[in-house]
């Protein structure tokens, strides 16, 4: 859920003498802190992946079950050690993902961590281009409707920042591909390139994986302005659903500080409107935002599966879906585990850049 | 505390939950609430009446005249359509309605039970119990709902199923997504609580832990309840479309589902054929609108910041929710030390609570 957590404004003076009494403060112990708490996280996400998934029996049945006989079945699951104690196959599942070994996948039989490799690129681009468009759509409008508050302009971004929410991203996905590329032709139906441009970055010395840069590289601007054509839909999709949030937390943050003094004195100096609300009261009223960041990565990364899987968007998302199609369980623990560390680990960089910013969070 | 101050001015439905909201808003704040509750209450009507409302079954496939026939055009027959699979949409859309509430409802009121005697417990005895919970919640909470479902979907029901296997299936992943959110606010609630002089009070006079959770603290920790209620019905509502989407929706033989409809009408799209998608989408559009409409609405009102109001000194006293709810139930423990203790402490709107 998007929350509109606020922090308050808390006047500098009469806080300060508090704020030294204070024990174990600094910022050095805080960030240790923050750190080690990364490690329970992952360990209880993985840990609760695996128990669960091996809940429903071992992978190696689930994926071959029906296509194998039995004989086979027991052969296999001996191989992969599946048949011994389960207490025994979890310690070494965990010193595995310690060491960055997600095992091998069983409809492919790659390891897992190649797959996480090639398609993570892909969803990391994702997610960057749905960040753009949330920040370039969320955060000015946001502006517009804290200094409008309660006019018209507010009532209808409010109402859109609602719509942008209560829209699922596939709904929003298919609606944006049947407008713009079934109906009006003027962006393509789904991939991250034509198959033109994909052949053409396939032969680059050393590739990234994440096509601005790979088509960059080429140094043709026809498989370029290509690659980006083919974001604009998914990247739109996606962070519209984001931008929703950020619109309501600038609003309700900026609506905070444009009624503190300090404001009231900017305008009496005769500081302008315009650089009031972009300047002085949406300053402050970034940290919140910041903060808020991290949890979006969790949305947006549930939000790239689903938009993955609407624009065939080859990326960690959309072979989720297909692994789970396949019911290759060691895949989908192996791309869970991952997307587990990934959220952790942005957790703990937001938190480090939120301190950095606010000293009030460390103490 | 307030509602005695009420109690013998305002006659007794004026103070019931949403009546009393309605009443408090004025302007655009009472629009959006009101709109929101009759795109709710439009929502539960089709639900319960959908079997007066459908013309068509939801899985049948042939009428007077024969078979339906795939994606037939909206008109004649079939107002709205038909789908890939030859049913009628909008048949599959009223139907879906019944399936989304049943979802919503078992979903929220599973994980208000788990999470509330969770949080009861956790913020009432504290201690390493209380830590591991809290860690673990954290875990949970950071990580992306769907993925957790769709585990969730994998264990119970090993991919899709019928009715009840499929709907209990969404609701319980559903479910383990909302617990910590519960379990945070009722948490942070029992631990201010847990101070109070009256605790003290019943403590000294040797009522039972068990009488001073449920009878001291419990009561007085619900009162957020009703806000996060609201908003965890429409991502019930979401999930549940997200989780039909990927595929682990209910077989359209046993219900409808919107999810499950939209995923069958990807291909559809790319062929120009609209109806198949569009109309599930709106129905999943204006229900989650309508409750989070609702939702806003009740937060807004109940936050003295974002309330509008009438005049000077003629605002009314302010309802029971403080500003702090929205910022219990968020993210923001930015401590480091797993307190909720200091986020009473400062309080959104820059007082010191009086506690």
């Amino acid at each position: 859920m998007t929350t509109v957590a606020m922090k308050p404004p808390v006047p500098a003076a009469g806080r300060s003498p508090k704020k030294k009494s204070n024990p174990g403060g600094g910022i050095g112990r805080y960030l240790l802190i923050r750190f080690l708490l990364i490690f329970p996280t992952i360990f209880i996400l993985v840990s609760m992946v695996f128990w669960l998934m091996r809940t429903t029996g071992d992978p190696i049945t689930a994926a071959l079950g029906g296509k194998l006989g039995p004989d086979q079945l027991a052969v296999l699951i001996h191989e992969a050690g599946y048949d011994r104690p389960i207490i025994i196959q979890y310690f070494e599942y965990l010193g595995q993902v310690f060491t960055g070994n997600f095992g091998t996948t069983i409809s492919t039989n790659r390891p897992v961590s190649e797959v996480l490799f090639t398609y993570g690129s892909a969803t990391a681009e994702l997610v960057f281009y749905a960040l753009i468009v949330a920040f370039i759509v969320g955060i000015p409008l946001g502006m517009v409707a804290a200094y409008w508050r309660d006019k018209a302009p507010d009532a209808f971004l409010r109402v859109f920042a609602i719509l942008c929410y209560a829209t699922p991203v596939f709904f929003a996905g298919l609606l944006l591909k049947l407008i713009f590329a079934v109906w009006l032709k003027v962006l393509p139906v789904a991939g991250r390139a034509t198959v033109g441009s994909e052949l053409e970055m396939q032969f680059l010395p050393d590739k990234t994986g994440i096509y601005f840069i790979d088509a960059l590289k080429t140094g043709n601007p026809a498989v370029f302005g290509d690659v980006l054509l083919h974001a604009v839909l998914p990247a739109l999709a996606l962070g519209l659903l984001t931008a929703g949030v950020f619109l309501r937390l600038v609003r309700t943050n900026v609506i905070g500080t444009l009624g503190t003094e300090y404001v009231t004195a900017a305008r009496s100096r005769g500081v302008n409107e315009f650089r009031l609300v972009s300047k002085h009261a949406y300053r402050p009223a970034l940290i919140p935002i910041i903060t808020v960041i991290g949890l979006q990565v969790a949305l947006l990364l549930g939000g790239a599966v689903l938009t993955e899987t609407t624009f065939e968007w080859k990326g960690l998302g959309f072979m989720l879906i297909e692994f789970i199609k396949a019911r290759d369980f060691v895949a989908v623990q192996g791309i869970v585990a991952l997307l587990a560390v990934i959220v952790a680990l942005s957790n703990f960089i937001v938190d480090i850049i939120a301190a950095l910013i606010d000293p009030r969070v460390r103490y | 505390m307030t509602i005695d101050t009420h109690a013998h001015k305002a006659p007794l439905w004026t103070r019931l939950p949403v009546v009393h909201q309605v009443r408090q808003s004025i302007g655009l704040q009472r629009g959006m609430l009101v709109v929101g509750l009759v795109i709710t209450g439009i929502f539960i009507l089709t639900a319960i009446f959908a079997p007066l409302l459908a013309p068509y079954g939801y899985s049948q496939l042939r009428g007077d005249n024969g078979t339906f026939g795939a994606q037939q055009a909206p008109g004649g027959e079939h107002l709205l359509g038909t789908t890939v699979g030859g049913y009628d949409v909008l048949s599959r859309v009223i139907w879906g309605s019944q399936t989304a509430i049943t979802v919503m409802v078992i979903a929220v009121v599973l994980s208000i039970f788990a999470g509330v005697a969770l949080g009861l417990v956790s913020g009432y005895f504290g201690g390493w119990l209380d830590r591991v919970l809290v860690v673990i919640c954290d875990a949970v909470y950071a990580f992306p709902a769907l993925l957790l479902a769709i585990v969730m979907g994998i264990v119970i029901s090993g991919g899709r199923s019928g009715l009840w296997g499929g709907i209990f299936a969404a609701a319980i992943s559903i479910t383990v997504v909302f617990i910590p959110q519960y379990f945070r606010v009722i948490r942070a609630e029992t631990v201010r609580i847990k101070a109070e002089a009256y605790v003290e009070s019943a403590r000294v006079l040797g009522a039972s832990n068990g009488r001073i959770m449920f009878r001291h603290v419990l009561r007085n920790a619900t009162r957020t309840l009703p806000l996060i209620f609201t908003l965890n019905a429409s991502e019930a509502v979401l999930t549940l479309a997200g989780l039909g989407f990927i595929g682990f929706g209910i077989e359209p033989s046993s219900a409808a589902e919107w999810g499950y409809d939209l995923n069958k009408s990807l291909s559809d799209v790319t062929s120009g054929i609209w109806w198949t998608s569009l109309f599930p989408g709106l129905a999943i559009v204006l229900v989650v609108l309508g409750i989070t409409l609702v939702g806003e609405s009740l937060n807004d009102l109940a936050d003295p910041r974002l309330r509008s109001r009438r005049a000077p000194g003629k605002t009314s006293v302010a309802p029971v929710t403080p500003a702090e709810v929205r910022s219990l139930a968020g993210p923001i423990d930015t401590s480091g030390n797993f307190s909720f203790q200091s986020t009473p402490r400062i309080r959104p709107d820059g007082l010191e609570s009086i506690s």
